[in-house]
């Protein structure tokens, strides 16, 4: 099936399936701190848009659930809360950028082929006319990751972390409309608390290394010197 | 017939170009709070260069009185292959987007060889920043041009329109990023700000003024009328590609008229947009170039996977 | 069943609880008496298992049998003399001043709050929540790594927290993959992701989402048991937690994550014909064995050393239920149960013996048979246990690793013996000093509670010498489970 002959509103999904993954990509693009967690809430507003376009289409009303709480979660919440510790932590000047930008870059796109190799055995079963989506959620996913790897700041970790998690929630979204409420409610709160718990570390952190840079971060280590 | 209609409407480039131009800087200056020229003040400029008597500097080899004849002759027949308001025209049909590309390749080539003919610093840095930039654009809108390319099945802009066209209102992510890939493309080899300021002559920020400073009279009439072609190209090209709708698909007058009619709206519209994104975005360090036009690569590579993974058929 | 709701609802009466009282003195002993209570109920659960098989709640949320069971049980009482030891171990340090009261209350509390998530890990039916809890460890955990607030113990819980949490990402990935899977079989309906109903219609998922579907959560999972190549967090949380929190990590958490692939692993060899999920999980067993036990030698912190042991078993018993079949599968069951009651034993044993020489640095803890015999004989004992002496446990289970290892996979055979070599040399050679050297100044005498340890290593003791009917005959219905043919 090409993309031609599905309906406008699964068009859309497919779009913003796009959109997701290019949000992604411009977080590992992106240098300063601030334009890194905007990033961060647009994408979590693409998810919540989604999954309400996906309840719209199917008509599956606990998807808006979802979607409200997504909404509410990663869109707002979260985002503006990392704000909030950016600027109690006085650190909205402060610039991380990866050691090379366009290596990075070249990971990412090869990350995002290896995602489709991966799921395309499986792309077939998906009942949603969405072609490959798995894959752009496995993308989310590794992207997320290998913006922890490339950064040094530990709000940059968190914010990786947290589209990882969005990719997982992109992922049970398109592939199978959502886990059953009770999973969801069970992984929202989990994402809650280590957003919090994240909020402790970084107190933990300032305070015993007196900046977020986890490359100081290496007093462990297996060889003792 | 048909053959008429092609050149009419490579003569309707030729003569839009200008206006086009003029409307931007209409635009813009209005957006800046500043008095803004007449709209016709493009054609005036041309026409008073164009009486002016050359002058040329002294190591000036044929290759300088050569150029700019390259160079606007390059452009206008890109301005052929590029459907304005019907498609299905014989000279369009002849070539396809590479070749648009290419002839866009040889202008640059002899305007840049013409900077670094006379041999002056400003000449000799104007042409090797210019062939870094391209050197980085030419990628990034080969891609995005493949892109397009993959989902129509066809290199010739005709037949990718008619294929957009056929297949109605579709939301291809593939071209929402060879859209602002293409964009950022054109953006960079018109030297407009972010990349290049048209408007200045301050020394050390130019491009594309840097080669043709040593040019006067009617070769830099003929070079800057080129440049305005290459615009509109590029304006066309964006329009008439993601926007079809409104293309003449049949030489009935009426069909004609209002293909001409879409397509002058259309480019009022882009050339809105292109004025406040001058306004408000400030220009780059050069420095930075090699990001932004990365980032375009980024762009249209992403467009052409998103085919490949959310759109391809299987 | 209503003993499973009670070990849940005292779990969480627990975390209220100290939540109130926990900064007090008597937050030790009230804890210890918490999880003496879920002991009891977990015992009366494990009998009414072991009586009427299998048990599902009306809502199939919760379900145990003789497998998960073993594990609550299990679970429980090291969760008891780990709380036990913990009341007096964390008010000596109070009284050293590196803990104060709020922080104990945080500690107690979420002892509570992880022994929840152990539970639910244990008892629930459904995948998705079997990852919720598993997060919901990591998160009980974490601030406990960092309890201390030294520059080394945020550095150590910020890495936990990292690979953990990203790890496990990778295992709902996997979740999410399975209920795709099970959503395509006609006759699911919302119960796509209970295990039981999973279970059943197994044969009918695809076995290509399946195959990639375990992959994630072998991964995932996987970090939280510790395998290599993303075992690192795993030292480092050991060595700089308090040691209760050590030993449970070590006794319960490692197990529970493997208890999750095993789950996992019987639901693909239903769907997926071949032995992929086995092979996969034997490579990373056998990896982690070879490479723990190298690194053993490298230590020079005794809390890392024996987390390091941890892998390597951790390892063994991936391997042995990689290699499935029964005797196999008895074996890492068996292992399981004496791999938690030595290693946490030793844990208890470290922590006073890191206490006494106020340090964790090997090359500064020194003669303790002759300061404090009973800790020096009880690390002594354990080490030998844990290195798979005879007549303990661990040498029983090892053997019969091998023993199937030499009947499936000869050639593997030896890689085993020449680690299990390694590891026994790694761990003496920094022993010996440890219990027989020279005492050197500045001991502090510490008021030591050890009859933990010595129930645990004479559990894992009679373990070795004899095997008691009712235990074997429970092993062998975990194992009929498990590999789908008994072991005896």
């Amino acid at each position: 099936m090409v993309i031609a002959q599905h309906t406008l509103f699964e068009q859309a999904t497919v779009l913003m399936a796009a959109l997701v993954v290019f949000a992604s990509f411009l977080m590992l693009a992106q240098r300063r701190l601030f334009s890194l967690i905007h990033l961060f809430a647009a994408q979590g507003l693409l998810l919540a848009f989604t999954t309400a376009l996906v309840a719209y289409i199917l008509n599956y009303p606990h998807l808006y659930i979802s979607a409200l709480l997504t909404l509410a979660l990663k869109g707002v919440l979260l985002p503006w809360m990392l704000r909030g510790l950016v600027i109690r932590l006085d650190m909205h000047r402060e610039v991380d950028s990866p050691l090379y930008p366009s290596v990075v870059m070249a990971a990412a796109a090869s990350l995002l082929l290896f995602s489709y190799y991966v799921a395309l055995p499986i792309a077939h079963l998906s009942t949603l006319a969405t072609k490959n989506t798995i894959a752009i959620s496995l993308a989310v996913v590794l992207l997320g990751m290998l913006l922890m790897i490339s950064r040094r700041q530990a709000l940059a970790h968190v914010i990786g972390f947290m589209s990882i998690e969005n990719g997982l929630f992109f992922a049970a979204v398109v592939s199978t409309y959502g886990m059953p409420m009770v999973i969801e409610l069970g992984i929202a709160f989990d994402v809650l608390v280590a957003a919090v718990i994240f909020g402790v570390f970084f107190f933990h952190i300032h305070s015993s290394i007196d900046s977020l840079d986890v490359d100081r971060l290496n007093r462990l280590s297996e060889v003792e010197e | 017939m048909a053959w008429l209609l092609a050149i009419l409407e490579t003569l309707l480039f030729i003569g839009g170009a200008p206006l086009l131009a003029g409307w931007i800087k209409w635009l813009k200056c209005h957006l800046q709070n500043r008095k803004a020229p007449s709209l016709l003040q493009p054609y005036r400029n041309l026409f008073k260069l164009f009486g002016k008597q050359p002058v040329i500097a002294q190591h000036a080899s044929w290759l300088f009185d050569a150029a700019p004849y390259v160079v606007f002759a390059a452009t206008v027949l890109a301005a052929t292959i590029v459907p304005l308001i019907a498609v299905h025209l014989p000279a369009s049909a002849m070539a396809d987007v590479i070749v648009l590309v290419g002839f866009f390749a040889l202008a640059r080539f002899f305007l840049v060889l013409a900077g670094m003919d006379i041999g002056t610093a400003f000449g000799g840095m104007g042409s090797s920043r210019e062939m870094t930039i391209s050197s980085l654009a030419e990628p990034a809108m080969l891609m995005a041009v493949f892109t397009l390319a993959m989902s129509a099945s066809t290199t010739n802009l005709s037949t990718a329109i008619d294929f957009i066209l056929d297949n109605g209102l579709v939301l291809r992510p593939s071209f929402i990023f060879a859209l602002v890939a293409l964009a950022m493309v054109a953006v960079a080899e018109n030297g407009r700000i972010p990349v290049d300021n048209p408007a200045t002559h301050l020394e050390l920020t130019m491009i594309h003024e840097a080669m043709i400073l040593e040019y006067s009279g009617r070769w830099l009439a003929l070079i800057e009328w080129a440049g305005q072609i290459r615009l509109m190209v590029y304006a066309v090209l964006i329009a008439n590609i993601f926007f079809p709708w409104g293309i003449a698909e049949t030489s009935h007058f009426e069909a004609l008229a209002f293909g001409g009619l879409a397509i002058f709206l259309k480019l009022a519209l882009l050339a809105v947009a292109l004025a406040v994104s001058e306004t408000v975005i400030a220009k780059m360090r050069v420095f930075r170039y090699q990001e932004y036009l990365g980032f375009a690569y980024l762009l249209s590579l992403l467009g052409m996977l998103s085919h490949i993974i959310l759109e391809a058929g299987s | 069943m209503i003993a499973v709701y009670l070990i849940l609802f005292i779990c969480l009466a627990g975390m209220f609880a100290q939540a109130l009282v926990g900064h007090k003195p008597s937050a030790g002993r009230i804890n210890a008496g918490f999880n003496l209570a879920n002991f009891i109920v977990s015992l009366a659960l494990a009998f009414e298992v072991l009586r009427r098989g299998a048990l599902i709640s009306a809502d199939q949320q919760l379900h145990v049998d003789a497998f998960s069971v073993y594990l609550i049980v299990l679970t429980a009482f090291v969760g008891w003399t780990t709380a036990l030891f913990s009341g007096p171990y964390m008010e000596n340090e109070r009284l050293h001043g590196r803990v104060t009261g709020r922080r104990l209350r945080l500690y107690y509390t979420m002892y509570q709050g992880f022994m929840f998530t152990m539970y639910l890990v244990l008892t629930t039916n459904n995948m998705g929540m079997l990852w919720v809890a598993m997060e919901g460890a990591t998160l009980a955990t974490v601030l406990l790594v960092s309890l201390y607030r030294t520059p080394e113990s945020v550095e150590a819980a910020w890495k936990y927290f990292i690979l953990c949490g990203v790890g496990i990402a990778q295992a709902l990935f996997g979740t999410v993959l399975l209920y795709f899977a099970a959503e395509q079989v006609q006759g699911m309906g919302d119960n796509a992701l209970l295990w039981t109903v999973l279970y059943t219609y197994a044969h009918s998922l695809d076995p290509n989402v399946l195959s990639i579907a375990f992959v994630f959560l072998l991964v995932g999972y996987g970090t939280k048991i510790g395998l290599v190549p993303l075992h690192n967090w795993l030292p480092d949380a050991h060595s700089e937690g308090p040691t209760p929190m050590s030993a449970i990590l070590s006794g319960l958490l490692l197990n529970d994550a493997l208890y999750a692939v095993v789950r996992c692993k019987m639901l693909v060899d239903r769907s997926v014909e071949t032995p992929m999920a086995g092979y996969l999980m034997m490579a990373f067993g056998l990896l982690s064995f070879l490479v723990a036990v190298l690194f053993l030698h490298r230590q020079t912190d005794i809390k890392r050393l024996f987390s390091y042991s941890s892998i390597e078993h951790m390892g063994l018993m991936t391997f042995a239920f990689g290699m499935g079949g029964p005797l196999a599968t008895f074996a890492g069951l068996l292992h399981m149960m004496v791999h938690s009651l030595t290693k946490s034993a030793i844990f208890v044993t470290v922590g006073h013996a890191a206490q006494i020489a106020k340090t964790q640095r090997m090359d500064q803890i020194r003669g303790l048979i002759n300061t404090h015999p009973e800790v020096g004989w009880g690390l002594l004992i354990g080490t030998i246990a844990i290195a798979g002496f005879p007549p303990f446990g661990v040498f029983t289970s090892e053997f019969l690793v091998l023993t199937a290892t030499m009947r499936n996979y000869p050639w593997l055979t030896p890689l085993l013996l020449i680690g299990i070599g390694i590891a026994f040399a790694g761990l003496f050679r920094h022993l010996h000093p440890m219990v027989y050297g020279p005492v050197p100044e500045g001991q502090t005498p510490i008021q030591a509670n050890l009859w933990p340890v010595m129930a645990h290593l004479a559990l894992v003791l009679w373990l070795g010498l004899a095997i008691p009917g009712v235990l074997s005959d429970w092993f062998g219905q975990a194992t009929q489970l498990i590999s789908g043919s008994s072991p005896l």
